[in-house]
């Protein structure tokens, strides 16, 4: 077994003992330790798919992504809830296919979780393969709009991987144009 | 100070309240599946994210704020897939309506294979 894998290994297990000890309310050596067992027996009993992770968390890129992120939540939320009370007028919407320019699990599941959560666009279908996202977007109402969102789509995974990308993603993303 | 946070507290609660209601309309309202997905998920998770912020504000305990913490990871983390799984299989169902959809490359996509 590899070095990569223990590591994935052991930054679970951590990160399962934060959440028992967040759950316990309290910071007390039993709620600790009580949590890193429980953790371990865990990940033997239910062990976790592989993950290739070769990149490495670049605050600033993190930054960038994470307030660009709230910003388009709150603005896309407003977007929604406005549509909401437009009372006689029925939204329309479109499936584009988004393929990606890094399409590795990681990269791939971090930007559908990122659509998914700002309001206006859905994941219905990802082409693990081809690394191609289907997204169902709300309010599209000409072709123009699609195209803007793709490129918007593209932004987007170029700020995930500036943010959690490997040295190559990173090069791919700045050589090819989106 | 205590009085500048219970205002902001309030403000957050009214907000995120107006947010949820604002998705529960959408749901009644919006003419498809994939439409009301839109609503389901996506105002309230931000109207949920206000509320707990709120709730913080008002509680202002470590035990609290963790276990609200925890709830707002957590329905971050699962909306999306719920969301997703809803959405895929509805629309394999055939349940988007095509006449609101300005282009399904999806379906183009799936003609190919």
């Amino acid at each position: 077994m590899s070095g990569g894998r223990w590591r994935d290994r052991c930054v679970a297990a951590l990160g399962l003992t934060v959440i028992w000890v967040l759950l316990w309310g309290s910071f007390t050596p039993l709620t600790v330790v009580g949590g890193l067992v429980v953790a371990v027996i865990t990940l033997i009993v239910f062990p976790l798919p592989p993950v290739t992770y070769a990149g490495r968390i670049h605050p600033l890129g993190l930054l960038r992504f994470v307030t660009r992120f709230l910003r388009d939540m709150v603005m896309a939320s407003a977007q929604v809830a406005s549509l909401a009370f437009r009372f006689g007028h029925v939204p329309r919407s479109a499936v584009i296919a988004v393929p990606l320019r890094c399409p590795s699990d990681l990269g791939l599941t971090l930007t559908a979780e990122a659509l998914s959560l700002v309001p206006g666009s859905l994941i219905v279908d990802a082409d693990r393969k081809r690394g191609v996202l289907y997204v169902h977007v709300l309010g599209v109402e000409s072709p123009d709009d699609a195209e803007k969102f793709r490129q918007d789509v593209l932004d987007l995974e170029s700020r995930i991987i500036q943010a959690f990308g490997s040295p190559a993603e990173r090069r791919v993303i700045k050589e090819v144009p989106a | 100070m205590n009085g500048v946070l219970d205002v902001i507290a309030g403000a957050c609660l009214v907000v995120g309240a107006l947010l949820s209601l604002s998705a529960g309309v959408a749901l009644m309202r919006f003419p498809d599946l994939l439409s009301r997905m839109h609503a389901a998920t996506k105002p309230q998770v931000l109207g949920l994210l206000l509320v707990l912020i709120g709730c913080a504000l008002r509680l202002r305990e470590a035990v609290d704020i963790t276990t609200l913490l925890l709830v707002a990871v957590f329905q971050m983390a699962t909306a999306p897939v719920a969301a997703h799984m809803i959405g895929r299989a509805g629309y394999r169902a055939g349940l988007a309506r095509e006449d609101l959809l300005v282009s399904d490359e999806l379906r183009d996509a799936d003609d190919k294979r």
